[in-house]
């Protein structure tokens, strides 16, 4: 943080031209960082402002990679957000050639004592770098790297080896400062943050209320099941957001009759967290479709997780009804078809190529996108599960 | 005048040969006629006339005397012919010597040697006039064919202004008068000192038709005046441009304020505005003869005697403006004496008393009858009250004006406009819009774009060339906002020294790379002495000094054709980089020598003519190609064309082309290309150790902030990694950074070694291993389980359902609840986001493969420290 803080006070105050990268996974705070950081700066601002007369209107281009999908679209957000004189109310006309010219003419009569400075903020750094050419950042870095406008380029991005996208060229003008942030905090931390998260803060207008909802807070933080909870969410990710996702589920539960958070409310909105979304479809599905998929899940088992179609899965269907005919009624293909079809679109299976005209639908490849043991789970779960379905399910091979 | 008007020129010689040459077989003519197709007219040009030559640039032709024609054995018309340069054409550092500022008509008697007089017959475009003048001599007003009349005053050999000569004064003069110009000289008046009123001068204005075309009008007037102030000078530059837009365009621009002190102040902002105006007028230009034909150019009546405290009053009219502007030199318009003119002058005299009263300053705008308020620009800049003051006044009376005007019905055409130059925010007030609909009004588009008063003002007319698009500004100038407050300067040796690494900051010289440079210099410097064209290709690995180097050489190559060491040149440089589609490079090009700015496929077909046609005054081009491989396209032909144009006889071209790649010529140029592109070349090696240690310690000359050894350790670091110069300086910044963290606790001055390793680290650690140290638990099993798949298949890469199933058997060890598949997926696309895994894309859910990006020892290393 205080790094960053004074690079962009180094750049603003001496006119010093910079560029940074902030890298870190998702969910680490990079945005929020920076943010801060702006924030303590332009209040530093205007402390001095009535001293040193400073305004730096260090304007901040805030480009996204996601809504920027080319350099062009890119340029002309630039030159849009740093009101040049070839804007007219907001837009930007002119080609793509003519409003680079523009804009490097513009960057390249300022100096560095004179010009205003500023600071580019490239948002999901690794989109730019798929540019074409790599152009905008070349001459961001470029500028950077010379006598012109003082600039400042931070580009935030999850991606680890972000600099070996860079092009050899663009990376020797980049300044190598790299910020990474990780999210190094433990399970103590962690429990905190989970406190300061749900307490309500002061300000809160019902004050006993919201004494007797931070005293709660504060009694579950030091229950244990709702530390198993957390300690198992905080073994899985430490991804800030997830807590924050599972609190929000948690406390959605809160009601007028139900005021306080408990730790059954944790632990159902944690189990809501973590099911598994492919085995939850199984529930929904017929008897019919549910022996389908037995059938492929012993066709991986036979064919070492080898593709299959649907004849396939339609013969080793009619092998289980022909032993035990009894419990099932003997669908006509046309019906297994059907299901199969079903399955399909609620992408259990996969077809390997996608569908043409000529193959038939029969023949067509497939892969089961269940795992056997999520199918053996679901199985203990679904509901009014013929016993024998059962049986097969469990014991493969002894049918054939 | 431009080529295409040119092409419809045919041209013959007039007259028999004067004399022939039998040996050379040439023969001499007296004159040449050049008969244009389109409009059936002759023009006859005759030895001695002063002519227009195509020249680089369309707008700007080039000015010249006729000496010689003659025919040579080819049958090729040539010519010979006496150079005048312009302004535009000298160099830029040369200007200053004139101490004086020029106006846009004025040329220079070219004394240079070295320039080919002999030219091609068919260059010549039109006749003009050239007047001499002596130094102190005003520009006279011309109110017609100011295009086709210039001025010349000194002579230019190359390195100085020299007066001319009293032998070529009389010879430039006896070339006017035999074109039956008569130049009328005024006896010189005193000038009176500025505060004193202007002394009544004679001037005499002489204006003969000379040619049956009405451009041949021509007035003259002279004053010559004793004294050359400055003052005078900006006069003599306002009325050359006020002569452009004399009948029709009344943008005059006046610097007249209230009191005197505060026209003075104004000076050069008005000029660089006037400028402006010159430029939005050039289009206006055509019309401007046709109108001129009908004015019978009567003079009127100048008023005797002005005196200085008329400042204060209210300017009523352009010639009593400008007399009282410049004291010492009167200046006459040519107002328009139209039919009824005595209903104008009635018109004129009410107005002015409106104005009068308004206005209520003192006036003796009612005396001079004649004179009309034809234009007013008052550019407030000191005292706002009287801006206040003088825009409701103006506004009223314009109003009151334009009344005036429909009431009177009279088709006397005269506007007045008034504009407020230097406030942005103050609307220009309303012109009043003539009736004749051949005068038209532009506002003033001021560069700060002020706000005009719709209502009032006539954006558009039908004679105005250029339709603006109110939306895009056109001449908007590419300016980042000023900063408010001075950037600090550095306060500590740390940031003394930080501020010497940057790499923006230029060294005094180029450490390390003498011996290249030299080459380049040699290379350069030959080509420009022979006046040939030719190729060098630098290559070299990022952040070796390659372009730095190539700057330096210009640079001193410049200093050297400064101090008359070698030719003059022009220098362009293009970056591939910084171009958005290589066809570009033609139109950055193109802009750079001449300023047009046309399309891709044009500018090529324009460079192409320049480079290879002989130019009579060409200067040798030095061209900078950086990133050259960015230039490739499929057909090459953008990099064919470049390395073809120095091949050119004529094209005196020399080209420097800088990339990265070595071998570039081979292996991405076609061999047409390549072999065009010679076999000039350079490579920069990286930087050893003990070069970048040079080069930091001669930046970091006299400012004692680095331990030796400190830098000797980062020297060695990058010279081991890639020698590249900026990651050197960027390493040795960052360590003054940290050394200022630092120093806030302890107190050392100097960075030390710690610190430069600190930086190094940083800069050039590998990030993986400590990102999956700060993984989450599952994410490291989950890696985990990859390494014991790859482990047992012996392939580096797996699907997720095999990972998961030696996933749930590590979580059983660890004895953790074994996750459910949609978590693992989580995990799997998180640590994909990040890169530590590659991983196809994710609606192959569980037949997703997986392949680490790292290499499996890191990971295990990474994991086996926890």
């Amino acid at each position: 943080h205080r790094h960053l803080l004074e690079l962009l006070k180094r750049t603003t105050v001496h006119g010093e031209s910079n560029s940074a990268l902030i890298i870190g996974p998702r969910g680490s705070g990079k945005t929020a960082l920076l943010n801060h950081v702006l924030k303590d700066l332009r209040e530093m601002e205007q402390v001095r402002e009535n001293l040193l007369e400073v305004h730096l209107n260090g304007k901040n281009p805030f480009l996204s990679g996601l809504l920027q999908t080319n350099d062009k679209v890119a340029l002309k957000e630039i030159t849009r957000q740093l009101q040049l004189e070839n804007v007219v109310g907001d837009k930007v006309f002119g080609s793509f050639a003519e409003n680079l010219a523009f804009l490097l003419e513009a960057l390249r009569k300022g100096d560095r004592t004179s010009s205003c400075p500023i600071l580019f903020v490239l948002d999901e750094f690794d989109l730019f770098v798929h540019h074409k050419n790599q152009t905008l950042l070349y001459n961001l870095f470029d500028i950077s790297q010379s006598a012109q406008t003082p600039v400042t380029v931070i580009g935030l991005t999850c991606r680890q080896d972000i600099l070996e996208l860079l092009e050899k060229r663009v990376k020797s003008r980049f300044s190598h400062r790299q910020i990474y942030l990780m999210n190094s905090f433990d399970f103590k931390q962690y429990i905190k943050i989970f406190k300061k998260q749900l307490s309500l803060p002061a300000e809160f207008p019902d004050e006993s209320f919201a004494q007797k909802w931070n005293n709660n807070v504060q009694h579950l933080s030091e229950d244990k099941t709702v530390q198993d909870v957390l300690q198992n969410l905080f073994h899985h990710t430490k991804d800030l957001r997830s807590l924050h996702l599972l609190l929000m589920l948690a406390s959605s539960a809160v009601t007028v009759h139900h005021p306080l958070l408990t730790a059954a409310d944790l632990q159902e909105a944690s189990r809501q967290h973590s099911t598994d979304s492919k085995a939850n479809i199984v529930h929904g599905l017929s008897v019919l479709e549910i022996c389908l998929i037995i059938a492929m899940k012993h066709l991986n088992e036979v064919y070492d997780g080898e593709p299959f179609n649907f004849q396939m899965v339609y013969n080793e269907f009619q092998k289980f009804i022909q032993r035990k005919a009894h419990s099932m009624y003997n669908f006509e293909k046309p019906v297994v078809m059907k299901a199969f079809e079903h399955l399909l679109q609620l992408e259990l299976v996969q077809p390997l190529e996608r569908p043409s005209v000529r193959s038939q639908r029969e023949y067509l490849l497939m892969k089961l996108l269940l795992d056997s043991s999520q199918i053996m789970d679901a199985l203990q779960v679904y509901p009014n599960c013929p016993t024998d379905v059962k049986q097969w399910a469990a014991s493969s091979l002894s049918w054939l | 005048m431009n080529t295409r008007q040119q092409s419809k020129l045919i041209y013959s010689w007039y007259g028999k040969p004067l004399s022939s040459d039998r040996k050379l077989r040439t023969s001499q003519y007296k004159g040449i006629l050049i008969t244009s197709e389109s409009s059936k007219t002759e023009t006859c040009i005759k030895l001695g006339d002063f002519i227009l030559v195509e020249g680089v640039n369309a707008d700007q032709p080039y000015v010249a005397q006729l000496m010689d024609l003659y025919e040579d054995g080819a049958q090729h018309k040539r010519a010979v012919v006496q150079w005048f340069c312009r302004l535009e054409e000298i160099p830029q550092n040369k200007r200053k010597l004139l101490k004086r500022e020029i106006s846009a008509q004025e040329v220079f008697f070219d004394q240079v040697l070295g320039y080919d007089t002999d030219i091609a017959a068919e260059t010549i475009i039109k006749r003009i006039m050239v007047l001499p003048l002596h130094l102190s001599e005003e520009l006279p007003i011309i109110t017609l064919n100011k295009e086709q009349t210039f001025y010349v005053r000194q002579s230019w050999d190359g390195k100085c202004f020299k007066v001319l000569s009293p032998d070529t004064f009389s010879k430039l003069k006896e070339a006017n008068k035999k074109r039956g110009v008569i130049t009328n000289y005024s006896k010189a008046f005193t000038p009176s000192d500025i505060l004193t009123p202007v002394k009544k001068e004679t001037e005499s204005v002489v204006w003969s038709a000379t040619k049956p075309k009405n451009t041949d009008m021509e007035i003259e007037s002279k004053h010559s005046t004793s004294k050359s102030s400055l003052a005078k000078e900006r006069h003599s530059q306002r009325v050359a441009n006020n002569d452009i837009k004399t009948p029709t365009a009344r943008k005059k621009l006046e610097l007249n304020s209230p009191t005197r002190s505060k026209g003075k102040l104004l000076g050069c902002e008005v000029l660089g505005l006037l400028d402006d105006d010159c430029d939005a007028i050039a289009p206006l230009e055509p019309s401007a003869p046709k109108r001129k034909v009908k004015f019978t150019g009567e003079m009127l009546g100048s008023p005797p005697k002005i005196p200085c405290s008329n400042d204060k009053s209210k300017p009523t009219s352009e010639t009593a403006e400008q007399r009282q502007r410049c004291s010492d030199t009167l200046r006459l318009s040519p107002y328009t004496k139209v039919k009824d003119f005595s209903e104008k002058d009635r018109d004129l005299h009410e107005e002015d008393d409106i104005l009068l009263s308004l206005v209520g300053y003192q006036t003796q705008s009612s005396q001079i009858p004649v004179l009309t308020p034809r234009s007013r620009r008052t550019c407030a800049q000191k005292t706002s009250a009287l801006i206040a003051e003088q825009i409701s006044l103006l506004k009223s009376h314009g109003k009151l004006a334009a009344e005036e005007d429909f009431s009177s019905g009279s088709d006397s055409s005269y506007s007045s406009s008034s504009e407020e130059e230097e406030d942005d925010d103050v609307p220009c007030t309303p012109e009043k819009k003539p009736k004749s609909s051949k005068t038209f009004s532009t506002p003033k588009s001021s560069r700060k774009s002020a706000v005009h008063t719709p209502a009032k003002t006539l954006k558009k007319t039908p004679l105005q060339g250029t339709p603006r698009t109110p939306r895009t500004p056109r001449n908007a100038t590419p300016e980042i906002p000023r900063r408010v407050q001075a950037a600090q300067e550095p306060a500590s040796v740390l940031e003394e020294a930080r501020l010497r690494l940057h790499v923006s900051a230029i060294p005094e010289s180029l450490p390390c790379r003498e011996e290249e440079f030299q080459d380049i210099y040699n290379f350069v410097e030959s080509k420009l002495i022979d006046g040939t064209g030719g190729c060098m290709y630098i290559s070299g690995v990022p952040g070796t000094g390659k372009t730095a180097t190539v700057h330096e050489v210009i640079r001193c190559l410049q200093q050297a054709a400064e101090n008359e060491e070698l030719p003059p040149f022009q220098f362009v440089e293009i970056n591939g980089m910084k171009l958005t589609d290589p066809h570009q490079a033609y139109v950055q090009i193109l802009e750079f020598l001449t300023g047009q700015k046309v399309t891709a496929t044009h500018a090529a077909v324009l460079l192409t003519k320049l480079f290879s046609t002989p130019g009579p005054k060409r200067k040798t081009t030095v061209l900078i190609v950086d990133e050259l491989d960015l230039l490739w396209t499929r057909k090459q032909n953008v990099m064919y064309n470049l390395f073809d144009w120095p091949t050119q006889k004529h094209s005196k071209l020399i080209i420097l082309a800088i990339a990265n790649t070595m071998d570039l010529p081979e292996r991405i140029m076609m061999n047409r290309v390549a072999s065009r592109l010679g076999l000039t070349r350079m490579s920069f090696q990286p930087y050893t150790y003990k070069q970048l240690q040079q080069i930091v310690l001669s930046r970091l000359k006299g400012v004692k902030a680095f331990e030796e050894d400190a830098v000797q350790l980062v020297s060695r670091k990058v010279a081991a990694l890639s020698g590249d110069a900026r990651r050197c300086l960027d390493i040795c910044r960052r360590a003054t950074e940290i050394c200022e963290f630092a120093r806030q606790k302890r107190a050392p001055e100097i960075v030390r070694m710690a610190h430069v390793t600190e930086a190094i680290d940083e800069m050039f650690s590998s990030p993986y291993v400590n990102a999956i140290r700060n993984a989450s638990l599952h994410e490291q099993i989950f890696l985990k389980a990859i390494l014991s798949e790859f482990c047992r298949a012996g392939v580096e890469e797996a699907t997720v359902q095999k990972i998961y199933h030696h996933y749930v058997a590590l979580c059983r060890v660890e004895g953790l609840q074994s996750p459910t598949v949609s978590e693992v997926m989580a995990i799997c696309s998180r640590l994909g986001a990040c890169r530590l895994l590659l991983v196809e894309a994710s609606n192959k859910y569980l037949h997703m493969r997986v392949r680490l990006n790292l290499s499996q020892d890191d990971v295990m290393y990474a994991l086996r420290e926890e």
